[in-house]
């Protein structure tokens, strides 16, 4: 009988859980072998860390990957300035606990300009401090790989993503002339200013993040669970008004009551959710039940037709 | 089995009874199930998608919402437009087409369901390739008022060439025959006969409603009482997910873990067979031995890992291993030499030139290699026609492979990841082929162990004659004509006897 007890190199972080269902860990092993497949074939891999569910997902997954090894890679976070204060508390505290490279990168001229989702309006306060801010991080650090936690189920133009996300050295997306992509061979070859975005979590849904959140036991940002807050209803928006640059409109009322969030970005553009589910069970079980997908809450994807394609032909995520 | 049984067997043309037919698994496979859909526009696909996103809740009412607001369309039934719920650029929409492989989820109670949706029109190979590559069921559909087209032998050659054993007949729109069953029982035979001359068993075939959702998601019992079988989510509940578990121990190195001095682990995912600590494995091309003492992973160190685990291998000694090896198991080794036959199916506008030398991507191995086509299929008649030219875009033929280096690789019908490789352009970068190897080389000449043909050996003007005969046409694959001296001849027999 060999000797299988661990090392005392390999201290088991996670001793006890129960092992993962067939579902969740065939999903897991395909972005493990994503994650690998990167590290190896590119010189300067990065990754995309948004603080959100998605990012907290993958980040697990990346640190499953190269274990007994440190993630071998920086994460690049784009601070807006407008992100909740507790998703910047919680990246600290993740960045410390985990042992990360991190890097936070805002837009100098969005900074200089005043650049406000207020006063410019969101697609532009997007544009330049979101998109073109992550453009400006990468070449920085220039990245020939970034990985991203964006999902195929997510939007329309996301289900025709591929798994290795060609850009051009201006960061372009051309959907209609991708790499075709067979079984999981992907191919990595570019030339120099080029690179890929890869997605580890492209056959995921968000089913399937919120269980492996579960059985993982992955920590998250509290505002995925319900606590009374202060925000008003603008827009058909549920829009968080703890903030002290919020200013509420004429005839806005500022309520008090329990909500959450679905997803997590700039509290300006983030819709929440009536909700008292106050855990993961809570969150899961309404999950179950819902009716309209969580991107429902996103001011970004509404301002036009095909709006989430026309920012990832620029270079978004 | 009663005579109930056999009558809703007969019912639903299910052939799975059949003695050959890979049997089904006794637990329930809760991996997800990936599938393609094979058919085009007119048969109804999108509707057919539609309805399955649609009634096993996969849309969300706002995305319901936005279909409205965006086409004010309706059908019949109050639903909205499916198509544009799946045709996601603005390109599409714009245009009315539909681009590429689009991936679409959805799930119920007992499983979940990757879908890789493929238009079928214009680059359909190309299209169909990259979406089978993955998958291990097709759903062909036809119109029930048409019966077999010539795209559903297309779309069943190129789904058996690409290695999936399961299929699905969607014979759609049903409801527009007045629910005819002689006409659904001879379409399900028409096809279950097609299956068979591509050796696919599992075929079911199941009379629909998409746009009534009548058999998909739900039973059209009320219109169809004549229908005891499966409705299409039942089938694909119960479908087989492949692996390769039954094969040898593979595990193509991705990289080599050192992070201190005391640790060097070998990561990657196993892609056939098992391992398990006290193992004796070999590592290729090198063929060193060593024996396996921990199969590390974040979670725990494991008794053993199977095909599709993700793991980090530790051996018992210092051996040279680097990204690109594969560790095998002693017993059962893969296949390694300098030539190789495969199949492929070229994927761009600049096909696949003869004696040009491209990348070859297989798991996490990248190496040079010649390519010299041999023969093309022709999609319309399922036959292979002597082909040594260029492979133009969508073109599947057969070629040779000759490598710089020492290549390995499974027949791929053995093992679905060790037998499948990409081709890189180094001139564009892009992935030009998809292929399947079919069998190793012995380097003479282009002639290989495997290979029943007959060698003649003919004066070239002669065996240009011959050729280009009707009589010889026909028969191709089974003749190698050779303008062969007996100088020439009499050497390479040498070689072989020695």
């Amino acid at each position: 009988m060999p000797d299988t007890r661990p090392d005392v190199e390999l201290k088991n972080p996670a001793p006890s859980k129960p092992p993962l269902d067939p579902h969740l860990k065939a999903l897991e092993n395909e972005a493990i072998h994503i994650f690998r497949e990167v590290a190896a074939e590119f010189e300067r891999p990065v990754m995309l860390y948004s603080i959100g569910k998605d990012s907290s997902v993958l980040l697990h997954l990346a640190r499953k990957a190269f274990y007994p090894g440190r993630v071998p890679f920086p994460l690049v976070h784009i601070n807006t300035g407008w992100k909740f204060p507790e998703m910047i508390d919680f990246r600290d505290e993740t960045a410390k606990r985990y042992d990360l490279d991190l890097i936070e990168h805002r837009n100098p001229r969005g900074v200089a300009e005043n650049i406000t989702p207020f006063t410019h309006g969101s697609a532009l306060y997007t544009d330049i401090m979101k998109t073109e801010a992550l453009r400006q991080a990468l070449d920085a650090g220039q990245y020939d790989a970034a990985f991203g936690g964006a999902r195929r189920d997510e939007e329309a133009s996301r289900a025709k993503e591929r798994i290795y996300s060609f850009r051009t050295p201006d960061h372009k997306w051309d959907p209609r002339n991708q790499r075709p992509e067979l079984w999981n061979v992907y191919n990595g070859m570019i030339r120099k200013g080029e690179s890929v975005r890869a997605f580890p979590l492209s056959n995921w849904t968000e089913v399937d993040i919120w269980r492996y959140i579960q059985a993982e036991d992955i920590p998250l940002v509290p505002l995925y669970y319900a606590k009374k807050r202060k925000f008003v209803e603008r827009d058909g928006m549920l829009l968080w008004a703890e903030d002290p640059r919020f200013e509420a409109l004429p005839g806005e009322q500022v309520q008090e009551d329990y909500i959450r969030f679905r997803t997590l970005g700039c509290w300006p553009l983030t819709g929440a959710i009536r909700s008292t589910a106050s855990n993961l069970e809570e969150v899961i079980a309404e999950l179950e039940i819902a009716t309209v997908s969580e991107r429902q809450g996103r001011a970004i994807d509404r301002d036009q037709a095909g709006s989430m394609e026309k920012k990832k032909r620029e270079g978004y995520f | 089995m009663s005579a109930t049984a056999t009558a809703a067997l007969a019912a639903s043309a299910t052939v799975t009874s059949l003695p050959h037919a890979e049997t089904a698994p006794v637990v329930r496979d809760t991996r997800p199930l990936r599938l393609i859909t094979c058919g085009s526009v007119d048969d109804g696909k999108s509707t057919l998608i539609g309805r399955l996103l649609w009634d096993t809740k996969a849309v969300k009412e706002d995305q319901a919402a936005s279909l409205h607001r965006d086409s004010g369309k309706q059908n019949d039934l109050g639903l909205p437009d499916f198509a544009l719920l799946l045709d996601g650029l603005q390109a599409e929409r714009e245009q009315g087409i539909t681009i590429d492989v689009a991936y679409r989820y959805f799930s119920t109670d007992k499983r979940s369901f990757i879908v890789a949706d493929t238009p079928g029109h214009e680059q359909y190979t190309r299209n169909m390739a990259t979406g089978a590559s993955t998958a291990d069921l097709a759903v062909l559909l036809v119109d029930a008022r048409a019966g077999l087209l010539e795209q559903t032998r297309r779309h069943a050659t190129i789904a058996s060439l690409m290695g999936i054993r399961q299929f699905v007949l969607a014979v759609n729109k049903i409801d527009l025959t007045g629910y005819d069953r002689a006409g659904f029982e001879k379409i399900a035979h028409d096809f279950k006969e097609l299956a068979l001359s591509l050796g696919i068993r599992q075929v079911t075939a199941i009379p629909m409603s998409a746009l009534k959702g009548e058999n998909v998601v739900y039973r059209g019992t009320d219109a169809m009482p004549w229908y005891e079988g499966p409705t299409l989510v039942e089938t694909l509940e119960l479908a087989t997910v492949r692996s390769a578990q039954t094969v040898g121990f593979r595990l193509p190195v991705q990289r080599v873990s050192r992070p201190g001095e005391s640790f060097r682990g070998y990561q990657g995912t196993v892609a056939g067979g098992s391992v398990k600590p006290g193992d004796s494995v070999a590592i290729l091309p090198s063929g060193m031995i060593a024996n396996v003492t921990k199969i590390v992973t974040f979670d725990l160190v494991r008794n053993a890992a199977v095909a599709g685990d993700a793991i980090t291998l530790v051996l018992d000694r210092q051996v040279d291993v680097a990204r690109g090896d594969m560790i095998v198991s002693l017993e059962s080794q893969p296949q390694i030499g300098l030539a190789f036959d495969a199949q492929i199916v070229a994927l761009q506008p600049s096909g696949i030139e003869p004696g040009k030398r491209y990348w070859l991507k297989s798991g996490s191995r990248r190496q040079r290699v010649t390519v010299q086509p041999a023969s093309q299929l022709d999609l319309k008649t399922g036959k292979w026609h002597h082909h040594a030219e260029a492979l133009p875009m969508n073109a599947i033929g057969k070629v040779h492979l000759a490598f710089d280096e020492i290549a390995i690789f499974d027949p791929y019908e053995q093992n679905r990841t060790t037998g499948a490789f990409i081709l890189i352009d180094p001139d564009t970068n892009n992935t030009v082929a998809g292929g399947m190897i079919t069998a190793r080389r012995n380097d003479i000449g282009g002639i290989h162990e495997n290979d029943r043909r007959v060698i003649l050996s003919l004066p070239a003007d002669l065996a240009d004659q011959i050729m280009a005969s009707e009589a010889f046409a026909n028969r191709r694959d089974e003749v190698d004509i050779r303008r062969t001296t007996a100088g020439r001849a009499a050497e390479l027999l040498d070689d072989l006897d020695n």
